[in-house]
C-alpha cells in the first residue's frame, strides 16, 4: 500500500450560474481591482492508503460521484499525489 | 397508519409541519432519522430547517442518511413523499425528484410570502385547487433555485411533473415574480411516482388560519387518504 493524497475539485458546470462568485467579483470591483470575471470551487484533500494510484484515483472518483459532487450541477477532476 | 415526520439534526420545520397536519385531523408524528422509519408509516414529510448545518450543499448530508433508502423504498411502493423546503432539496440530492436548489440568484436568504400557479389539479397534492389557481404561500431559504439542464427540463414538462411554479398575483409566471431564479420558475416538482413531490415554499406555514393565509392545506391534504 502506499500513502497518496487525492484532490478533488468541484466546480459549477459551465453556464450553471453562480451568484456567490459574482458577488465576490463585486467586491473585488469594489476594492479598486479590475477583473473580467470569477469562477469558484470547492477543493477537497483526501489522503489514503491505496494499492496504485490508479486504486487510489479510482476510489476518489466514486467518492465525488456519490456525494462531493452534485452531478445536476457540477463537474469534477481528481488530481492524485504520492504523500 | 401515520404520517411520519423524519428529524434529522437540524430540521426545525419538523413540529410546524406536525402541528399543521393534526389541524387538518391528520394523524402524524416525528421521526428521529436514526430510529429508522416505522412499519405503520402511510407517509412521510421531509421538512425544511437546516440538516447537518447545510454543509458540502444544502441536503446532501441527510440524502445520504440511512433513512433515506428506506424513503426511497416506500416512495417506489407508492406511499406518498412530500419534500418542503430543506425536505425538498434532500428528495433532489437523494434522486427522489430531478434537478437541484442550489443558491438563490440573489445570493441572499429570502423570506417571503409569493405567489404559486396550480400546474396540474389531478394529483394527491393539488386535488384541492383547480388548475391555474394562484395560491399565496411563504418561502424562506437560501437556496431554492432549481437547476437543471434545458433538456432535462423539457422531459419533465413534457411529462407534466411540474407541480407549482412562482407567478406574479395574476397568474403569470414572469421573471419579476421569480423570487430565486428557478429554472422555468419552477416552485415544486413531482418525482417518478406523483405520490412523490418536493417543493420549496412552505404550506405547513400557510395551513394554521392564525398565522396568515391558509392556501397551503390542500397540498398537507394529499396525506388525508394515505
Amino acid at each position: 500500500m502506499t500513502a497518496y493524497t487525492a484532490t478533488v475539485t468541484v466546480r459549477l458546470k459551465h453556464g450553471v450560474l453562480d451568484p456567490e462568485a459574482e458577488t465576490t467579483k463585486q467586491a473585488l470591483e469594489r476594492l479598486g481591482f479590475e477583473l473580467d470575471s470569477l469562477r469558484s470551487a470547492d477543493r477537497f484533500e483526501i489522503d489514503l492508503e491505496a494499492d496504485s494510484s490508479e486504486a487510489a484515483r479510482e476510489r476518489a472518483d466514486e467518492m465525488a460521484e456519490r456525494l462531493l459532487a452534485n452531478p445536476t450541477i457540477h463537474d469534477y477532476d481528481v488530481e492524485v499525489d504520492e504523500r | 397508519m401515520t404520517v411520519s415526520i423524519i428529524r434529522f439534526g437540524g430540521s426545525n420545520c419538523d413540529r410546524d409541519a406536525e402541528r399543521a397536519l393534526a389541524h387538518l385531523d391528520i394523524d402524524a408524528e416525528i421521526v428521529w432519522h436514526e430510529d429508522g422509519l416505522p412499519a405503520d408509516t402511510s407517509g412521510i414529510v421531509l421538512p425544511g430547517g437546516f440538516s447537518y448545518g447545510d454543509y458540502l450543499r444544502a441536503g446532501a448530508m441527510a440524502a445520504r442518511s440511512p433513512i433515506m433508502a428506506e424513503v426511497r423504498e416506500a416512495a417506489a411502493d407508492g406511499t406518498p413523499v412530500l419534500g418542503v423546503c430543506n425536505g425538498a432539496q434532500v428528495g433532489c440530492e437523494s434522486g427522489l425528484t430531478d434537478g437541484a436548489f442550489t443558491t438563490n440568484e440573489s445570493a441572499r436568504f429570502q423570506c417571503e410570502h409569493v405567489y404559486l400557479r396550480v400546474e396540474r389539479d389531478d394529483t394527491l397534492w393539488t386535488a384541492a385547487y383547480d388548475e391555474g389557481d394562484v395560491i399565496e404561500i411563504p418561502i424562506a431559504h437560501g437556496e431554492g433555485r432549481y437547476e437543471i439542464s434545458e433538456d432535462r427540463l423539457a422531459e419533465l414538462e413534457d411529462d407534466d411533473r411540474v407541480l407549482f411554479r412562482y407567478c406574479d398575483e395574476d397568474g403569470k409566471p414572469s421573471a419579476e415574480a421569480n423570487p430565486n431564479g428557478s429554472k422555468h420558475n419552477v416552485a415544486g416538482i413531482l418525482g417518478d411516482r406523483e405520490t412523490v413531490a418536493v417543493l420549496m415554499p412552505h404550506p405547513e406555514r400557510a395551513t394554521l388560519p392564525d398565522v396568515g393565509p391558509t392556501d397551503g392545506q390542500g397540498v398537507l391534504r394529499g396525506f388525508e387518504s394515505a
